[in-house]
């Protein structure tokens, strides 16, 4: 390794800087300013739109409180897929069992944040903003990262977001986010619309101009890569999800340049009959993303995207009497790529310290952005604020 | 003093689906206190259409489901879907037939406000029972129609109280009473839910037995309970009572009022004095919308033109003031759908979030496609021998026989962002100016 490049991975990286035992040797070196963006990364967020069950997602089947506090709703022991002798996989995920041997599967578990709002409008307003409990903030996280520092300007846009949710992170006044349910209908109808560079003092007209113009700069730029790409040669589930991710792994495939691609899977709100539910909405979720590294691994793309689970909180340990589980806290979530170091990180919430029957957060969500701000695209994470978010040491 | 054209204009577009010139014209010869008298004295309860029969009456047989075999079960969800579609395309021939407008964009209102939908209720019947209760009371009493809400089958299976039970409490429409119905957030205390939850315990739907509401006194719990500072053994309707007596209430009602009919940023100064005059009427709505369309920002000329059309307004607009023909309004709602409401079925119990976030990417390009084929005559579920875009003869006159300048001002609530060139060909300006941005705007 030379000198450049180490330089390179250590500002990059910055905790490779903290855990080596001789950090000052490393520190001599010069370090001027930041290092490059690696706009050559993606990140692929998914949306776990309802409040996923992490208790159900990653269980603690070694806890005998888990089964006492669900009688009716908790998955038995011998369907865990067990991780450890104190955590397992919901059975539904069996399909993500190769990508955790082969280590690109990381779990953070305990993810949550202080005085957690149980609604879900204001707590997914919450994640996607990157604010605090009581602090409001009226632009995604991603569009304010973009604001101070934006992905190059010939990107085809900031953030594609697929599905039906709305743009979550990727709104705000100056992101170009571009949503595509149906690609090949997008081009098709955009190609009549003339491109045009007004705006406006009227803020609705200012907002329909500055989409008018991001469609056509999207489809412009999307109609070129596509038609030089090949088709995908894998097969995709045909869920919702399934056909959302096969969608990116076709924008990745035809290298369509991206920083973000935002998909969604739900609705996880189960608060009545939750096991049937829950169980197909996790097969969906892991068949659709063992499909999308397929394809994209075939593209040579693996190494270049980060997967990363999101959901505006958890359900409560206790179930309901409907067979269901209603509005929680921390929850687990997962990260996913060809760079990432697989494990299990943080530990899981004490079901034995309860706050008002919900599960204490050990790991601030912010710590997860922190991680894809820093670590993975190595930009500033100056807009996270003052308070200390430490980046994951999940990416390698 | 008489409206101007542009009031007049202004008033149907806020209040209704927008107006012609015949219907503008006749706005002109009022002021603006006469204007806002006569479209509320028009809200009426009663539809002038009503739904296929088989959706208002099919409910789960007595005996349950359990003995259908698979094919059966899979037969009888699809009735349903298709009664859901049919109900759907009921709700657009009413909002294509009302003489009154405002009654549809305030059961519109509630809708959004009160929500439910078909994917979680399955019940098409519930839903449109729902939908005459809310008419019932679309600008009657906010009080009765929060009463009768929440004793409402739809309601009841949509957030939950059907399984909400003396020893396993579902807090689902207790949040949603405190949070989305009611007094927003900041104004309760999680405590207050999980105590306001047991109040609601009990209150069921005789699902199997003509789908009414049934207070399950075995399932009730009735001991003491501590709700937004009070103390009692309270049961649902006494939790009602405490919402409504709660100062925060009416400035949250009014200020979703604002929202929707005056501007995007409401100025706190008038909808203090507007949620004072509506606490102090005893919740009535037609009052608190007088006042609210009387108020000196409906009418700014700074706030004409400043919020997006939803897709019911930009079809159901469209249609009316075209005079284009439909056929199947079934198709209406499917176009609805792609544009990002589908009536009935809302996203979730926030309902639509609307303003701009109706306008991205996807749902634009379909708003275009959808106008430009509408205009040709292949859309809106027409005859294909109907394809001569607007019926020039028949409704739509005006295109010909107003100046370019009225046309304009009837299409659009500030200029196109493209001016108009200097045409003589009157269907080439229309179609331009329908296909301007500025179009989406009301």
């Amino acid at each position: 390794m030379t000198r450049r490049e180490l330089l390179r991975l250590s500002a990059t990286f910055p905790f490779i800087l903290l855990m080596h035992p001789h950090p000052r040797r490393l520190f001599a070196a010069p370090v001027q300013g930041m290092p490059q963006p690696r706009w050559d990364r993606v990140l692929m967020l998914i949306e776990l739109n309802g409040g996923n069950d992490g208790l159900n997602t990653l269980i603690p089947y070694g806890d005998e409180r888990y089964y006492q506090a669900r009688p009716r709703v908790a998955i038995p022991r011998e369907r865990v897929l067990q991780l450890n002798e104190k955590v397992g996989l919901h059975y539904s995920l069996e399909p993500l069992m190769p990508l955790w041997r082969e280590q690109e599967l990381a779990w953070v578990q305990g993810v949550g944040y202080a005085n957690p709002n149980r609604s879900h409008f204001r707590s997914i307003e919450i994640w996607e903003t990157g604010s605090d409990s009581e602090q409001i903030l009226d632009e995604g996280w991603l569009a304010r990262l973009f604001e101070a520092s934006p992905p190059p300007p010939d990107f085809t846009a900031d953030g594609i977001v697929l599905g039906r949710r709305d743009a979550g992170p990727l709104s705000g006044k100056t992101v170009r986010t571009v949503a595509l349910e149906d690609p090949q209908q997008f081009l098709t109808q955009a190609s009549h619309v003339p491109a045009i560079e007004q705006t406006s003092s009227n803020r609705a007209l200012a907002h329909i101009l500055q989409v008018q113009r991001e469609l056509t700069h999207a489809a412009g730029d999307l109609t070129r890569r596509l038609e030089q790409s090949s088709s995908l040669q894998t097969s995709f589930p045909a869920s919702p999800i399934g056909r959302q991710l096969q969608t990116a792994a076709q924008l990745l495939s035809a290298k369509v340049p991206v920083a973000v691609i935002k998909v969604s899977i739900g609705s996880f709100d189960t608060h009545a009959n939750q096991l049937n539910h829950h169980e197909r909405l996790l097969k969906e979720l892991a068949e659709g993303i063992v499909a999308f590294r397929h394809a994209v691994e075939q593209a040579g793309q693996w190494d270049s995207v980060l997967i990363m689970t999101y959901s505006e909180f958890g359900r409560r340990v206790g179930e309901n009497a409907s067979t269901g589980t209603d509005h929680g806290t921390a929850a687990p979530h997962l990260l996913l790529g060809g760079m990432v170091k697989g494990g299990l990180y943080g530990t899981a919430p004490s079901l034995a310290d309860l706050q008002e029957g919900d599960l204490r957060h050990h790991i601030d969500y912010r710590s997860l952005y922190r991680t894809v701000i820093t670590n993975w695209w190595g930009l500033p994470a100056i807009m996270l604020g003052k308070q200390d978010f430490p980046a994951i040491d999940c990416l390698a | 003093m008489a409206l101007s054209f542009q009031e007049a204009r202004h008033l149907l577009a806020r209040t209704g689906f927008g107006g012609n010139p015949v219907e503008i014209n006749q706005l002109t010869t009022m002021d603006r206190q006469a204007a806002v008298d006569s479209l509320l004295a028009g809200v009426g309860q009663q539809t002038v259409t009503s739904p296929p029969q088989e959706v208002l009456s099919a409910m789960p047989p007595p005996q349950g489901m359990k003995g259908m075999s698979f094919e059966q079960k899979k037969a009888f969800r699809q009735e349903r879907n298709d009664e859901a579609l049919a109900l759907k395309g009921w709700w657009y021939q009413e909002l294509l037939a009302t003489p009154s407008p405002l009654t549809e964009r305030l059961t519109l209102f509630w809708h959004n406000h009160f929500t439910s939908s078909y994917k979680k209720v399955k019940w098409p019947a519930l839903l449109y029972r729902q939908n005459v209760l809310l008419r019932r009371h679309t600008a009657g009493s906010f009080s009765e129609l929060l009463f009768q809400v929440a004793k409402d089958p739809a309601m009841i299976l949509y957030l939950d109280t059907q399984t909400n039970r003396k020893d396993h409490p579902n807090e689902n429409f207790a949040r949603e009473l405190f949070e989305l119905f009611t007094l927003g957030e900041g104004h309760y205390r999680e405590n207050d839910i999980k105590e306001a939850a047991r109040a609601f315990t009990g209150w069921h739907v005789a699902l199997r037995h003509g789908g009414g509401f049934v207070f399950n006194r075995h399932q009730h719990d009735g001991g003491v309970k501590r709700v937004l500072g009070e103390t009692g053994m309270f049961g649902g309707d006494d939790v009602l009572s405490i919402v409504l007596d709660h100062p925060a209430c009416a400035a949250y009602v009014t200020t979703k009022l604002w929202r929707e009919f005056v501007s995007d940023q409401p100025d706190l100064h008038e909808v203090e004095r507007l949620a004072d005059l509506f606490r102090t009427s005893g919740y009535h709505i037609k009052p608190l919308l007088r006042a609210l369309f009387m108020s000196p920002q409906f009418w700014a000329p700074e706030n004409r033109g400043i919020l997006v059309k939803s897709p019911v307004e930009l079809i159901v607009g469209t249609i009316r003031i075209f005079q284009l023909p439909t056929r199947e309004t079934e198709v209406l709602a499917k176009y609805g759908r792609r544009l990002g409401q589908d009536l009935f079925d809302p996203p979730n119990v926030k309902g639509w979030p609307g303003g701009t976030r109706w306008i991205t990417s996807t749902t634009l390009l379909n708003r275009w496609q959808l106008l430009q084929r509408s205009l040709r005559g292949t859309e809106l579920g027409m005859h294909p021998h109907q394809g001569t875009m607007i019926d020039m003869a028949h409704g739509s006159a005006w295109i010909t026989e107003e100046s370019l300048d009225t046309v304009q001002t009837v299409l659009t609530a500030v200029p196109p962002v493209s001016p108009l060139p200097d045409t003589a060909d009157r269907w080439r300006a229309v179609q331009q100016l329908v296909m301007d941005p500025v179009y989406q705007l009301k």
